[in-house]
C-alpha cells in the first residue's frame, strides 16, 4: 500500500487543508496520538493543542496547526480532523497570547486559560 | 387626462425607482454568489458530521442515560420554534414564506394542546407574529450586525437555544428556515434540532462507502463521552448550515423580486409614455384647430 496517509483538516466555514501526508501527531484529549498509514479505525475528542504534520517522512515535521479542539476520526480511508478554528503556528503572536493570558486569568475563565497556555506550549515545542 | 407636466414627472419618478431595483438586482446577485460559495464551503465538515454522527448512533443505544439533547425530556408538550429570516425586506416573498409555515407549525401545535413558544433571528418574520401571538415569544437575536455569516454566530444561537433547554424550557425544538434549491426556488423548511435525530447509518455518501468495511472503531474517550462533546457541536453545524442555506436564498430572493420590479417599472415606464405622446399630440391638435377655425371665421 503506499505509504501516505490521507488528511483532512475541516473547519466548519471550509476545507482547511486535505492531502498526502507521512504522519500526523493529534493532540488527543487522553494524550497526544501518532497517526501512520493504515492505522486501526478510532475516534476521539481532541484538546486544544497543535496538530504535528510530517509531509514527507515521519522523521521530518513540516507544519504545526494550533487546533481549539475538536475531533479526529481515523478510517479506512484516512483521517480527519473536525476543528472549529485553526491557526498556523508559526501565525500566533506570543506577546499576544500573554497578554490575553493575563486577561484570561483575571476573568478567572477555565477555558479561555487553558486555551491560551495550550498556545504558549505549542509555540514552545 | 393628466396634465402633461404631471406625466413627465411620474416618469421621472418611475424612472429612478428602476435604477434603484436594478441596482439592488446586481448588488443581490453579487452577494448571492458569495453566499453560495460559503454555502459550498461550508459542506465538507457538515458531511464529516453527519457520517460520524451517523457510526455514532449505530453504536449507541439511546436510553435514559443518553446526554439529553439526543434522548430528550420524555416530554412533548413544551415546543419551541426557532424562526431564522432576514434583517432586511424587499426580498419577495422569502421572509413571507418561512414565517407562514411556523404559523402553520404553531397553529397545529396550539390545536393539539401543546405550549408553543417563540424564538426569532432576525426580525423580519417576526412582525406578523408580534401582532397576533406577542405572548408566545421569548427572545429575538439580532443578526443585522452580521455581514457575513461566521460559526461563532451560528454558535450564540446554538448555545441560547441549549441553555433555555437545560433551564427546561422546552422539551423539543423545530428550526425554521428556506432552504437554497436555486436562485428562483427557495424552499420553507423545518427540521427538528432537539432531541437529535441521529442519521441512521447508510443515509450519507460517506457513510456508505464505510459499511463496506465494516471495522471495529476505538472510541477514545468512550462513545458516550464523544457524543455528549458531538451533540452541541452538531446542534450548531445545523444552525450554521440553516444561516448559511438563509442567506443565500435571501439573496435569490430579493434577485429574482428585484429583476421583476426592474421590468414592471420598464413596463410602466413605457405606458406613461405612450400615453404622455398622446396628451401631447392632442394638445397640438387641439391648438390647430383652434388657429385654423380662427382664421376660417373672418
Amino acid at each position: 500500500m503506499a505509504d501516505l496517509l490521507n488528511f483532512e483538516l475541516v473547519s466548519p466555514e471550509r476545507l482547511l487543508s486535505s492531502g498526502q501526508v507521512a504522519m500526523v501527531v493529534v493532540p488527543g484529549s487522553e494524550g497526544d496520538f501518532g497517526v501512520l498509514p493504515g492505522h486501526a479505525p478510532m475516534m476521539s475528542t481532541i484538546r486544544p493543542g497543535a496538530i504535528s504534520i510530517y509531509e514527507a517522512d515521519s522523521n521530518t515535521l513540516t507544519r504545526r496547526i494550533f487546533v481549539d479542539g475538536g475531533f479526529a476520526e481515523v478510517n479506512d480511508k484516512g483521517l480527519t480532523i473536525l476543528a472549529e478554528s485553526a491557526t498556523p503556528v508559526t501565525d500566533l503572536d506570543p506577546a499576544r497570547i500573554a497578554v490575553d493570558l493575563v486577561a484570561a486569568r483575571a476573568a478567572k475563565d477555565e477555558v479561555a486559560i487553558a486555551r491560551f497556555e495550550a498556545m504558549q506550549a505549542a509555540i514552545v515545542n | 387626462m393628466a396634465s402633461l407636466k404631471a406625466l413627465k414627472m411620474r416618469i421621472t419618478s418611475v424612472k429612478s425607482t428602476q435604477k434603484i431595483t436594478k441596482a439592488m438586482k446586481m448588488v443581490a446577485a453579487a452577494k448571492l454568489r458569495r453566499a453560495q460559495e460559503a454555502a459550498e464551503a461550508a459542506r465538507p465538515y457538515s458531511e464529516r458530521m453527519a457520517s460520524v454522527m451517523a457510526s455514532l448512533g449505530a453504536t449507541v443505544q439511546v436510553g435514559p442515560e443518553s446526554p439529553r439533547l439526543l434522548a430528550g425530556t420524555g416530554k412533548d408538550q413544551v415546543h419551541l420554534l426557532v424562526i431564522a429570516s432576514s434583517e432586511r425586506g424587499l426580498a419577495g416573498g422569502f421572509n413571507t414564506n418561512i414565517a407562514r409555515l411556523a404559523r402553520k407549525k404553531m397553529e397545529s401545535l396550539l390545536a393539539a394542546g401543546k405550549t408553543v413558544k417563540l424564538l426569532f433571528v432576525g426580525k423580519k418574520a417576526r412582525a406578523p407574529f408580534m401582532r397576533t401571538h406577542k405572548e408566545l415569544i421569548i427572545g429575538y437575536l439580532d443578526q443585522s450586525h452580521i455581514k457575513n455569516v461566521a460559526f461563532a454566530d451560528a454558535k450564540v444561537i446554538a448555545d441560547e437555544v441549549t441553555t433555555r433547554y437545560e433551564a427546561g424550557e422546552f422539551d423539543v425544538a423545530h428550526l425554521f428556515f428556506a432552504r437554497f434549491r436555486s436562485a428562483l426556488v427557495q424552499e420553507p423548511t423545518e427540521i427538528q434540532i432537539i432531541p437529535a435525530a441521529l442519521p441512521a447509518l447508510g443515509t450519507t455518501d460517506v457513510a456508505v462507502a464505510k459499511d463496506a468495511v465494516p471495522a471495529a472503531v476505538e472510541y477514545e474517550p468512550d462513545e458516550e463521552a464523544i457524543l455528549a462533546e458531538l451533540l452541541p457541536r452538531n446542534l450548531a453545524v445545523q444552525v450554521f448550515r440553516a444561516l448559511l442555506e438563509n442567506a443565500a436564498s435571501e439573496q435569490g430572493s430579493r434577485m429574482t423580486a428585484m429583476d421583476n420590479a426592474t421590468r414592471n417599472a420598464g413596463d410602466m415606464i413605457n405606458k406613461l409614455t405612450i400615453t404622455y405622446n398622446r396628451t401631447r399630440q392632442a394638445a397640438i391638435t387641439k391648438e390647430l384647430i383652434e388657429i385654423i377655425s380662427g382664421a376660417e371665421a373672418l
